[in-house]
């Protein structure tokens, strides 16, 4: 029993990852109609928006200290954070350690400002082309981000610590009735999965409960007849692209303390969040979201030893397996519009 | 307007037919006149580098690169000699390899088989190099390793762990100075009992490719033969970057280790979400829970950052082996010093396997007085060197596999830099590493008899 309680909280944490990059991905198709394949990049870029606050926060000034020496035996470079020096060391140390939830901040206008580049700059001279064209532009645009990101930072992960108050872990199972240690859950994980939750409601307010969300699920609904109102509507629909980027983004700066960073990891993503976007339903956004979570847990449990011991290997290929008899059995997805991809 | 007569068709037509009239005399006559292939006919001989530079391990390809080229400086009479000055080998004498300059080109592996193969043929075609070495993962050196025995060229293995490589998939034409999973194993087996007992449960996660199987194999028979149970052996994807479905089953598994037979990305990740779990401050049986690594490298470390801290595993070497465990390990400080002046940082186990294997194949060709690969075999083939950082070695003929200390390391608790990840636990001697040609974990294959090629 305690096994599935902290699968199920595994399949939580990892569908919040989902979800929040599939939310983004079904947000720029069901807008723009374009699949974007750059998606996971802008993951990636989010994670390295909380490197490079954290490489800001402690760049250092550099001095010799004679007494000690280095590896050729010259005298040492010691380095003190320029932070901690205009802050004093207990502020300095604290805005260090609190680096990467602070990286919020700081990835939002860049990973919107970056939305927009993408989209103005590349991605809409391709509306008018075959889905094909778009996927062929989008993932060579991740693939030269990626390696712009390898040049700078390079192949190697890099840590990024979460602060230390959420470093630990959770006795989880005390609080439902278990034996101590029974049940435990790392605190960021489950900080995670907050986040991913207060995100995707923002997102869901954003569009229902404002006169821009209800112009954009109109335009969704229908384009042409939204622009002859005299609503500029690709606009609106420029600025859905940068939010979208910066959900992604988001996702990925509160995903870096989980995996040390890397420049690949977004390829990783990409095509599980692809996935999940067309077991929601192209389009759909509460689609994206229940199919994140769904994927997410049933990936979870398809890693048990138990149920390995009946289908070796069902843990690689589950969600492929769904994704399948999905598109076989509803080709519109979970929740998706009657007609879109069944024709 | 164009009066030009020329179609598409007719351009490639002819450019396919030149290119092929022009590349086959120049395949031919590298491998024809001396009776082995891209025998060296001017006053250069070509090496190829064959590294990772794009991909995971571009990291460590970077690293070993660095090594090789300063290897290339030092046989030309470059910079400071390194550790030609301390090799026990004294036919070095800073002129190229039998008089003629080294010339290098490199390729790019990709740590994939079939990229690594195409790189390696065409440095092998193309530039006509007499020797392949490099590489950082096995599945890419026994491709390599293959091709070169076909080709009829020397492979000088890179950074490379499976007992395969020297085991079951072994080529007289390839030659091995890294240690394996059999080594990393014996010689973490006794400080492992030393430090956690003998009444021991371990949980074995695992790469699932060549390399994790055999390092899965070696380090559960030597804890096992310590009275350690094995309590599940768990297979994960290569591919797979969130191990928590995979650390979550470890906690009530009555387990009280956690070994991660995992490398690279892999085991950066493993480790950072079982440290997550709380497996570090966790008591399981009464014990303090442990992790283990049996194959560590200070990049991985570096990716690692703290959650290494107090974990145990081994390494081929360590640029502070000297200063901390003397002049057995000559060599060492000569190498720190002439890589650390040029590239301003210490050099990884990977770049001083590289750098070995350079001067061991320079070495090799100078006392045979030949370029020839079966000349090169032949002079290798049972050398006992020494004064290369790693103490007294030999390259054992039936196997093609270099037999020297193994340094059992832990992640640094306070690191006081960068570069002082880890910590020199133990180095276990060869003897206590050495296993003989026909151990059944290497059974199966032949190493055959060598190839010139032509």
């Amino acid at each position: 029993m305690d096994q599935i309680i902290l699968q199920f909280l595994n399949g939580l944490d990892k569908g919040s990852a989902y979800a929040l990059i599939a939310l983004g991905l079904t947000l720029i198709f069901g807008t723009l109609g374009v699949v974007n394949f750059a998606h996971g990049a802008l993951f990636m870029i989010g994670a390295f928006c909380a490197v490079t606050v954290q490489r800001i926060l402690t760049l250092s000034t550099v001095v010799e200290d004679p007494t000690k020496t280095d590896f050729l035996g010259n005298p040492a470079k010691i380095s003190t954070p320029y932070v901690e020096s205009w802050f004093g060391p207990e502020m300095g140390a604290a805005l260090i350690d609190w680096s990467v939830p602070l990286a919020i901040v700081f990835a939002i206008p860049i990973m919107v400002a970056l939305g927009f580049i993408m989209e103005r700059g590349l991605i809409k001279h391709f509306y008018k082309r075959p889905h094909a064209d778009q996927i062929l532009v989008t993932f060579g645009l991740a693939i030269v981000l990626q390696e712009v990101i390898k040049a700078f930072y390079g192949a190697n992960p890099i840590p990024t610590g979460a602060p230390e108050v959420f470093r630990g872990s959770f006795d989880f199972g005390v609080l439902i009735g278990f034996d101590p240690n029974a049940i435990i859950y790392p605190y960021w994980r489950m900080v995670y999965f907050a986040f991913a939750a207060v995100i995707i409601g923002a997102v869901f307010a954003f569009l229902q409960f404002t006169t821009f969300g209800m112009v954009v699920r109109a335009g969704m609904a229908d384009r042409e007849t939204v622009g002859l109102l005299g609503i500029n509507i690709d606009r609106r629909f420029t600025i859905m692209f940068g939010i979208a980027a910066a959900v992604a983004g988001l996702a990925g700066v509160m995903y870096a303390p989980i995996n040390s960073p890397n420049y690949h990891m977004g390829m990783d993503f990409l095509v599980l969040s692809f996935v999940v976007v067309v077991v929601g339903g192209m389009g759909s956004l509460p689609g994206a979201v229940l199919a994140g979570f769904l994927l997410g847990i049933l990936e979870a449990f398809a890693s048990m030893n138990e149920v390995k011991a009946i289908f070796p290997g069902i843990d690689q290929i589950i969600i492929y397996v769904v994704a399948i008899i999905i598109i076989l059995t509803r080709p519109r997805g979970l929740m998706g519009r009657k007609g879109v991809m069944e024709e | 307007m164009s009066n030009s007569n020329f179609t598409r068709r007719g351009v490639l037509k002819t450019g396919s037919i030149a290119g092929a009239g022009l590349a086959l005399p120049t395949y031919l006559s590298a491998a024809a006149h001396s009776g082995f292939t891209n025998a060296p006919t001017g006053d250069t001989v070509t090496l190829g580098f064959n590294v990772p530079q794009s991909g995971p391990y571009a990291d460590e390809g970077a690293d070993e690169l660095r090594a090789f080229e300063l290897a290339v400086e030092h046989l030309n009479g470059q910079g400071d000699g390194g550790m030609m000055s301390t090799f026990s080998s004294k036919v070095l004498d800073g002129t190229g390899i039998m008089g003629k300059k080294v010339d290098f080109v490199t390729g790019d592996t990709q740590t994939k088989s079939d990229a690594a193969r195409a790189s390696a043929k065409s440095m092998i075609e193309k530039d006509g190099a007499i020797m392949i070495s490099g590489g950082s993962s096995s599945g890419v050196a026994v491709a390599v390793q293959g091709l070169c025995q076909e080709a009829g060229v020397i492979f000088m293995a890179g950074l490379t762990h499976s007992n395969d490589t020297t085991g079951k998939d072994k080529k007289a034409n390839g030659f091995r100075h890294f240690f394996n999973a059999y080594m990393s194993a014996a010689a973490l087996a006794p400080v492992l009992e030393q430090l956690y007992g003998t009444d021991r449960r371990a949980y074995h996660l695992t790469a699932d490719y060549t390399w994790g199987w055999t390092q899965e194999e070696s380090i559960a028979a030597a804890t096992e033969a310590l009275g350690w149970d094995t309590v599940e052996k768990v297979r994960t994807p290569l591919a797979a970057t969130d191990f928590s479905s995979y650390i979550a089953p470890v906690l009530n598994s009555g387990a009280d280790v956690l070994v991660l037979n995992h490398y690279g990305g892999n085991m950066v990740n493993s480790l950072t979400n079982a440290v997550q779990f709380g497996l570090r401050e966790k008591q399981a049986n009464g014990k303090n829970f442990e992790i283990v690594v049996p194959l560590y490298s200070e990049l991985m470390a570096k990716g690692a950052g703290r959650n290494i801290a107090g974990i145990v595993g081994s390494q081929n070497w360590d640029w502070k082996l000297e200063n901390e465990k003397g002049d057995r390990y000559a060599g060492t400080n000569a190498f720190v010093k002439s890589f650390g002046e040029k590239y301003g940082f210490p050099p990884s186990q990977a770049a001083q396997t590289c750098y070995a294997q350079t001067l061991l194949y320079a070495d090799a060709v100078t006392r045979a007085g030949s370029f020839n690969p079966c000349a090169v075999v032949e002079a290798l083939e049972g050398f006992e060197f020494d004064g290369l950082g790693n103490g007294p070695t030999l390259y054992r003929a039936g196997d093609h596999q270099c037999f020297k200390d193994v340094v059992v390391v832990r992640g640094k608790e306070n690191p006081e830099n960068e570069f002082d990840l880890v910590e020199i636990v133990e180095v276990t001697p060869t003897e206590q590493v050495t296993y003989p040609v026909d151990h059944p974990m290497f059974s199966g294959g032949a190493l055959g008899s060598c190839n010139p090629g032509a």
